[in-house]
């Protein structure tokens, strides 16, 4: 694993020459040199690496199963590690734990606020973590007990001081990463509801988050309303790569399988991979009849496949190497907001504002 | 002294800006050629463990069920 040069900071006092326009020309200086830097490596295209790749035959891929039981939009999900339990949220409060293979619900959960933006399963799955508009992230021990009361034995964790737009537990029970419409992230300890460390940088809501697979260290990445990608590390709250490129707010970041890229989708309509030792994007993933935002996006296991659930109702499915789109998917019958792919690759889920939620492969 | 507070942050952020700055513009890059063909080599080491894209049968995927299935 790469680790990056760190420069000797700079720390001396504020020096009575040291001006706002020199800190500015040197502020311009640095990204100038950024984009030659990257500029310089740039020597091909994704897509034309991949040209000597076969191409992908026809895809048919059906809704499985409809989950139906939200009396409002599906804003999130998230899949149990065991490849069969899913945790949805929806703007009428509910939080709701499914069985996908019988469409049973197993639980269910009224929140004390609407739009509960962002739920997840915690690692053991014994437990899921929500929250919305009431700016909290709470963590709710799942009972063996259906009659038992789960509200009851609920735990605040995350405090911000604007909506919860998503929450990851780390790869334990015992951590919480969080990202808000105050234009932070934060990293929390369930157990104690401390703030561990806080990532600032964004200049606007952060929306979306997703951690690095564990084998390569402790990073996540997060995509705003300001139309920055960052890359964060946990440990130091430094944000160690920012990217620019998309010409609207970031709904969605997930990371390539393997950690070293990430995809993201906005609502300008595109999806991007960015590459993370190349420190650019590589990929952009669009078409002129596709005008509507992307809500969620996700890698088939492999990561060859980019599933995008978009405002205009369908799933476009993508060959992330080619550029090309294999496959369009109907089935909703309004947005599709949070889509994922089962932790064993067998199907992927979606939620829409549809107020259900399908099971595709 | 308000004019002399306010300029003080203003510094303050430009500060922060130039040192993030430099820590971006210090990492370690590789070609986008050699970045590509690592991508494509694992998409390629794991493409057969991949069911989505392989497509797996009735038997082998829990979601696909041998009945036939109405929605």
């Amino acid at each position: 694993m790469r680790s990056p040069r760190v420069p000797e900071m700079a720390t001396q006092e504020v020096q009575p020459n040291e001006t706002l326009t020199h800190l500015k020309t040197e502020s311009d200086t640095l990204k100038t040199k950024l984009e030659e830097e990257r500029a310089k490596l740039h020597d091909v295209e994704l897509h034309q690496v991949a040209e000597k790749v076969d191409g992908l035959g026809q895809f048919i891929m059906k809704t499985r199963r409809t989950l139906k039981g939200h009396g409002n939009k599906v804003l999130c999900m998230d899949w149990c590690k065991d490849k069969r339990r899913i945790v949805s949220s929806s703007q009428d409060g509910k939080v709701i734990v499914w069985d996908a293979f019988t469409t049973n619900k197993e639980h269910a959960v009224t929140m004390p606020c609407t739009w509960v933006m962002a739920c997840a399963y915690a690692p053991s799955g014994c437990a899921v973590a929500c929250g919305g508009l009431d700016n909290k992230c709470s963590v709710y021990p799942l009972s063996l007990d259906k009659n038992e009361n789960l509200a009851a034995k609920k735990k605040s964790v995350a405090m911000h001081t604007n909506y919860l737009s998503a929450c990851s537990f780390t790869n334990s029970d015992m951590q919480i990463l969080t990202s808000s419409g105050d234009g932070t992230c934060a990293l929390w300890d369930v157990e104690s509801g401390q703030l561990l460390q806080s990532f600032h940088g964004h200049a606007a809501d952060v929306l979306c988050l997703d951690l690095a697979p564990s084998e390569t260290g402790n990073t996540f990445v997060s995509g705003g309303c300001d139309k920055k990608a960052n890359v964060w590390d946990m440990r130091s709250g430094q944000c160690i790569q920012s990217f620019e490129t998309h010409e609207s707010d970031i709904n969605s970041v997930r990371y390539y399988p393997s950690g070293d890229a990430f995809a993201s989708g906005s609502d300008d309509a595109t999806c991007r991979l960015y590459d993370l030792r190349a420190d650019r994007e590589v990929a952009i993933y669009s078409k002129e009849s596709i005008i509507f935002g992307v809500s969620s996006v996700d890698f088939s296991l492999s990561g060859r496949l980019l599933f995008g659930g978009y405002n205009d109702y369908t799933i476009n499915v993508w060959d992330v190497l080619k550029g090309t789109r294999v496959s369009i998917l109907f089935g909703h019958e309004n947005r599709v907001s949070t889509l994922r792919v089962s932790p064993d690759g067998t199907a992927f889920c979606t939620g829409s504002w549809d107020h259900t939620l399908r099971v595709w492969a | 002294m308000p004019s002399k507070m306010h300029n003080a942050g203003r510094v303050a952020h430009a500060r922060r800006m130039v040192q993030q700055l430099r820590i971006e513009a210090s990492i370690e890059r590789i070609k986008v050629s050699k970045a590509s063909s690592d991508l494509m080599r694992y998409c390629g080491e794991h493409a057969k463990s991949d069911p989505l894209l392989m497509g797996l049968g009735a038997s082998e995927n829990p979601f696909k069920d041998k009945k036939p299935w109405s929605k």
